[in-house]
């Protein structure tokens, strides 16, 4: 029988449409405090605690917030899930919600229960001092507070007392993932136990839907009414969640979250850590893969363009073997690539040394949680006042994230003065083909592009 | 001093109390109409049928395919509709139409088993449509005359001869757009039939008795036979004062139909595409000032982007030309007003309600006009503020006129304004590619509905045997605080503490024929009406009181019952002393005036447009506060909202003669973006103004709701100091609206490209 526990209570999955998602799933169990904002993962109306293991690879539990909007609910078969009615009752708040309550954080109140299981993850985090990174709840919107209260609730909150039931959780294990395969009709999910078994499936499974985090795979559901008749889950598979680090290369497994990728590189590549701060929201971070973002070739996907400058490679398996590809190579046209449909994205292969000046520019209407505008990624090595190499990504400029190769050529070898920037620039706002829609003009698009190069002389 | 506005010397009111029910909110226990689905049994979901066009006649609809898809039960069509097939008060908005009026018109409602039997069931359903033309921005609209509605103006004085006097003549085009609410709670209602035909429908709306009268029109019954009960909503803002009618009665025709519940909630696609807006504005205007920047006259045609029906757009517009001079005296003006019909959304209330639309032309003609006065934009503001004894173009006197200059003088000092003129002077000086800019700007709003007759509020007060209250008033609660200031209210005037007063959800049977909770006026009428009810109960408490001098208030209340004294009581409040001639547009329509000024200091990257907001200080008058917490609350949410609608909100609809003409393209949290915590100012101060007393308003206090939001240009002016800074001295600054990056951008460029 297939199972979730919701705020410490077995509730069975068996019967539930598969294109359920959490949220709709846990209201269904009577816990209607999470709401549904805008079914796309942009609002945290809908975030829910679930135990996920440590990110940084240790023992233990991390209480991480995700946006239950997002996920089936098939996919947290025998997985613990914690809402706002399980932090806390009115008569009994926990810490989060006396600040919250107390200090004017709530007016409607509809955002809020998204509020308090974002804060709790904040709060309930492994190595978090008194302090509050108030990122934690960059995700999650309220249109009534003007975050102010929010904010000082957020900052008023000590650590968990002693006693803290989730607090004491956190020492044991996460529950492990388990090999799932429900049915509803036709429509299946699967959650194979090994990276063999998901590749036999893709193989023989022309309509496979593949899917991590389901953070863009759950917007196509809820927004599109997009419905697969088998989904399948890749993104516990231990086989896609490793990170290695060489002399030579970081080797990145294609299903370690965002949040974990963050954790585990411990700054050995800026560039990425000056990128994940600007994806998407913790929230989407806390599910979204490398792989994924990759898989899906959006044209304006903020890692490519990093990936790009990094000049990174793709391991591509299937059942047959693997093979790697520059990510250069990788992407044909508008959300299409040479991957295979047998073939599942494995890892991210980033040579090293990395350059040395680097910087990711997201020109976005709003700072975060924002789809670009235009992204830019600057990988640069200087020698002697020279440039001698450099490797520029772009995405939002055309109908694949690409490399600027006329800019780079035209700094390259050149020395790095204002002069070398200017002409470059100039190079640059010519790049791609942006084009006009609803987030920025084709005009805009690449006239920033030129100052984004003009930026990073001016910063440098 | 009057009675309604005499505060005792204990008063619950004043207390800085959290909202009554944060404790539900912050644990998920709260419950929205929506959450009651699970709690009703043999609920139907209903899913709309939109049409894919801007504007075309529907030529055939078949549902007979829909009724294949398992779980289907019913489908609604305009020929199931046994009253006035008419979502609206004016009729001009026919809840299923033959006509498609703009891209995602419903023309048909699909009831299901399940929510994805009612989409599936309204995939399947058969409509053949014959395309027309279509009119969709301001500009097609003006062209074409697409007008709808009054077309008022506002006049004083001869403006024409004021601008012969006129030292400096500007003219110029202010367009800027409109907003969409984003309420987190999308729409949603929720209806049952008894077994005698009564209708109850729970909804999330401002405005529950028009929803009453609108599903009691749609049903063909009287208003007795239909109860509408809202119990909170998700935000409201005005989104939830008229769009909510219509959706509440497909609900109720769904359920007396089918004699089960019927669920209808839109997605955030639905809401978007299916709703009505801010007004977006387009106006143009010539302003004459004087020598010394005393604004002589000012002409303008203010034009409202109505959408496809008039909804409130006629009272948005009147509300407009009455704040076009914002807290300004223009001895000569002239301002006229119109209404666009396009085909999109029926564009609504919106927090402001045509205010902040009148308020931004001035502010952007003085903006524009300050740098070639050579007039620092402060003191060319401060140099026309009201004086006592001056009225407004429509004949209001500018009563407290010298609050402004308080909450003025105030804020200026409180934001060391000065000082920090010249650091933010000294930083541009020093920083090529990062400027800041400083601006102070002020409201003045007007507070009660301009239509007299709305300006009434009801209550209903038991007191129970065992000495507890039970109120019920004919607001809404959407987050305001309402209910906490209405609990206040209570409990200070029948002199027991707050926790033996507790309130019930709105509903229209227990206080019927309510004006919607807008216009700010929320606590000032229903608080007026609640007020009213308890010392009623307290004037017949008097002769028990003469026996029991001694006794508690319990004991009092059971003596009185023993007495036969009646223990509870209906409540009445009107505003007294308005007037208003809607076809001279002259009259007194306001009861008071509410004043605030706000400092915004923002820093505008040069190479992207990008900006952070540093530092906001604001003073507001908020009288003598009901509900400080509540009132803080209000005013840093009024202004953060106000700032997302002009510097990153940013609505497009596909205006290409493509196959997608008309189609929003913003319809999603991921293109349409509200201020999130990165929108926050670093830092951010609000005091209320102090002795700030009210005469005749309960208990000394002030609306709160709206004018707050329209602080917010002082953001708007700072960006357009900061782009100023790119380039030289003396020369205007145009800024687009909303002041996007993209927007701030070329404006930074302009300046930058004339040194």
């Amino acid at each position: 029988m297939a199972e979730v526990t919701v705020n410490g209570e077995p509730r069975a999955l068996d019967g539930v449409p598969l294109h359920t998602n959490l949220l709709d799933f846990v209201r269904g169990c009577g816990l209607t405090g999470a709401k549904e904002g805008c079914a796309e993962g942009e609002c945290g109306a809908c975030s829910l605690l679930v135990a996920r293991p440590a990110p940084d690879g240790s023992e233990g539990t991390e209480w991480t917030a995700l946006n239950s909007c997002l996920v089936p609910a098939a996919a947290f078969d025998g997985q613990e899930v914690v809402t706002a009615e399980g932090l806390g009752s009115p008569d009994a708040l926990h810490p989060v919600q006396h600040e919250m309550a107390v200090r004017g954080g709530s007016q409607c109140g509809y955002c809020t229960p998204g509020f308090i299981c974002s804060m709790a993850a904040e709060f309930y985090r492994d190595g978090r001092d008194d302090g509050f990174d108030l990122h934690a709840i960059s995700g999650n919107l309220c249109r009534c507070t003007g975050y102010r209260p929010i904010r000082d609730a957020a900052h008023a909150l000590g650590t968990p007392e002693a006693d803290d039931p989730l607090a004491t959780r956190r020492t044991v294990s996460a529950p492990a993932p388990v090999a799932s395969r429900l049915h509803d009709g036709e429509a299946a999910y699967v959650r194979p136990a090994t990276l063999d078994e998901a590749l036999q499936l893709v193989r023989d499974h022309e309509d496979a839907t593949v899917v991590a985090g389901s953070t863009d795979w759950g917007v196509e559901v809820n927004l599109r009414g997009r419905r697969a008749h088998l989904v399948l889950a890749v993104d516990r598979l231990e086989e896609l969640r490793g990170l290695t680090v060489t002399d030579d290369e970081v080797r990145i497994g294609a299903a370690l979250t965002l949040t974990e990728l963050g954790r585990r590189l411990e700054g050995r590549l800026p560039l990425v850590d000056a990128l994940l701060p600007q994806f998407a929201s913790p929230l989407i971070r806390n599910g979204a893969t490398l792989g994924g973002n990759l898989g899906t070739g959006s044209p304006i996907g903020d890692t490519t363009p990093v990936l790009l400058a990094l000049e990174a490679s793709l391991v591509l398996a299937s059942s047959e073997g693997t093979r790697t590809v520059p990510l250069a190579d990788y992407f044909t046209g508008y959300r299409r690539s040479v991957r295979r449909r047998d073939e599942l994205i494995a890892e991210v292969v980033v040579p090293l040394p990395a350059a040395g000046l680097t910087a990711f520019h997201k020109i976005a209407k709003r700072r975060f949680d924002d789809i670009s505008s235009v992204a830019v990624a600057f990988a640069l090595d200087l020698r002697d006042g020279v440039v001698s190499k450099a490797r520029i990504g772009l995405g939002g400029v055309a109908a694949t994230p690409v490399r600027a190769l006329a800019t780079e050529a035209a700094l390259e070898g050149r020395p790095w003065s204002e002069t070398t920037v200017d002409a470059a620039a100039e190079v640059l706002r010519s790049e791609g083909t942006p084009i006009d829609d609803q987030r920025a003009s084709a005009a805009y698009r690449s006239a920033v592009l030129g100052d984004a190069l003009r930026k990073l002389w001016v910063e440098s | 001093m009057t009675l309604l506005s005499s505060r005792p010397d204990l008063a619950v009111v004043g207390e800085a109390l959290p909202h009554e029910a944060a404790a539900l909110h912050v644990t998920g226990h709260a419950l929205y109409t929506d959450d009651l689905v699970g709690r009703t049994s043999r609920v139907l979901h209903a899913h709309p049928v939109q049409a894919p066009h801007t504007h075309a006649r529907v030529t055939r609809l078949d549902p007979a395919p829909a009724y294949d898809v398992p779980g289907v039960v019913r489908v609604l069509t305009a020929a199931d509709v046994p009253g006035i097939n008419d979502a609206g008060i004016k009729h001009d908005e026919p809840l299923f139409p033959s006509e498609v009026m703009y891209h995602g018109h419903a023309v048909a409602w699909v009831l299901g088993e399940s929510l994805e039997a009612a989409r599936r069931g309204a995939l399947a359903v058969q409509a053949d449509y014959e395309p027309l033309p279509s009119v969709l921005t301001v500009e097609e609209a003006i062209a074409a005359e697409s007008f709808q509605g009054a077309r008022p103006t506002v006049t004083r004085g001869d403006s024409a001869a004021g601008m012969e006097r006129a030292a400096h003549v500007f003219e110029g085009v202010t367009s800027f757009a409109g907003q969409e609410h984003f309420y987190l709670e999308t729409h949603c209602a929720l209806a049952l039939v008894d077994e005698a035909g009564q209708v109850f429908v729970q909804s999330s709306t401002q405005h529950p008795t028009e929803t009453q009268e609108i599903t009691a029109h749609v049903l063909g019954v009287p208003s007795h036979a239909v109860t509408v009960q809202c119990l909170r909503m998700g935000g409201g803002f005005g989104g939830k004062e008229m769009q909510p009618h219509g959706l509440a009665a497909v609900a109720a025709l769904g359920a007396t139909l089918t004699g089960r519940p019927v669920r209808l909630r839109l997605t955030r696609q639905q809401d978007m595409t299916m709703t009505g807006k801010r007004h977006g504005f387009h106006a143009t205007w010539r302003a004459g000032f004087s020598a010394d920047g005393r604004i002589e006259a000012l002409e303008a045609t203010l034009t409202s982007d109505g959408g496809w029906s008039l909804d409130l757009s006629e009272p948005v517009l009147s509300r407009a030309l009455c704040h076009v001079e914002n807290a300004y005296w223009i001895p000569d003006i002239t301002v006229h007003g119109r209404i666009a019909r396009t085909h999109k959304t029926s564009q609504t209330a919106f927090r402001g309600f045509g205010g902040p639309q009148g308020m931004l032309v001035i502010e952007d003609v003085l903006g524009r006009a300050a740098p070639v006065l050579g007039i620092p934009p402060a003191e060319l503001r401060r140099r026309n503020f009201y004086a006592e004894g001056q009225a407004t173009p429509y004949g209001q006197p500018v009563r407290h006129a010298e609050r402004m200059h308080g909450c003025w003088d105030q804020v200026l000092a409180s934001s060391s304004y000065a000082a920090r003129r010249e650091e933010v002077d000294a930083f541009n000086a020093a920083s090529p590619h990062t400027k800041r800019g400083l601006a102070v700007t002020p409201v003045k709003f007007g507070i009660s509905f301009n239509f007299t007759t709305f300006n009434q509020g009801g209550a209903l007060v038991h007191v129970y045997k065992d000495g507890s209250v039970l109120i019920n008033h004919g607001g809404t609660e959407m987050g305001q605080g309402l209910h906490t200031k209405m609990l206040q209210v209570a409990a200070t005037a029948l002199g027991v503490p707050l926790g033996r007063v507790r309130l019930a959800p709105t509903r229209t049977d227990k206080v019927p024929n309510t004006s919607a909770t807008a216009a700010s006026a929320g606590a000032d009428l229903n608080g007026g009406a609640v007020k009213n009810a308890c010392e009623q109960i307290l004037e017949r408490l008097t002769a028990v009181r003469a026996e029991h001098p001694d006794a508690s208030w319990d004991e009092l209340v059971a003596a009185a019952y023993h007495a036969r004294v009646q223990l509870w009581a209906a409540g009445f409040y009107k505003t007294e002393g308005l007037s208003w001639d809607v076809t001279t547009m002259t009259g007194t329509p306001f009861k008071y005036f509410t004043y605030g000024a706000a400092v915004a200091e923002v820093e505008v990257d040069g190479f992207t447009g990008a900006s952070t907001t540093r530092r906001v200080d604001i003073v507001q008058d908020v009288g003598d506060s009901l509900s400080p917490l509540v009132d803080l609350g209000q005013v840093e949410g009024g202004f953060v909202q106000g700032a997302g609608w002009l510097t990153l909100e940013d609505l497009r609809w596909d205006t290409s003669d493509g196959e997608g003409r008309g189609r929003l393209t913003t319809q999603a949290a991921s293109t349409y973006k509200l201020p999130s915590f990165s929108e926050l100012p670093e830092v951010f101060n609000v005091e209320l103004l102090e002795r700030a007393h009210e005469e005749g308003v309960v208990y000394g206090s002030k609306a709160v709701g709206e004018p707050p939001l329209m602080l917010a240009f002082s953001v708007r002016e700072a960006l357009r100091d900061a782009c100023a800074a790119y380039g030289p001295p003396g020369r205007p600054c145009e800024l687009a609206s909303p002041a996007t990056p993209e927007a701030v951008y070329w404006a930074l460029n302009a300046a930058r490209s004339a040194s």
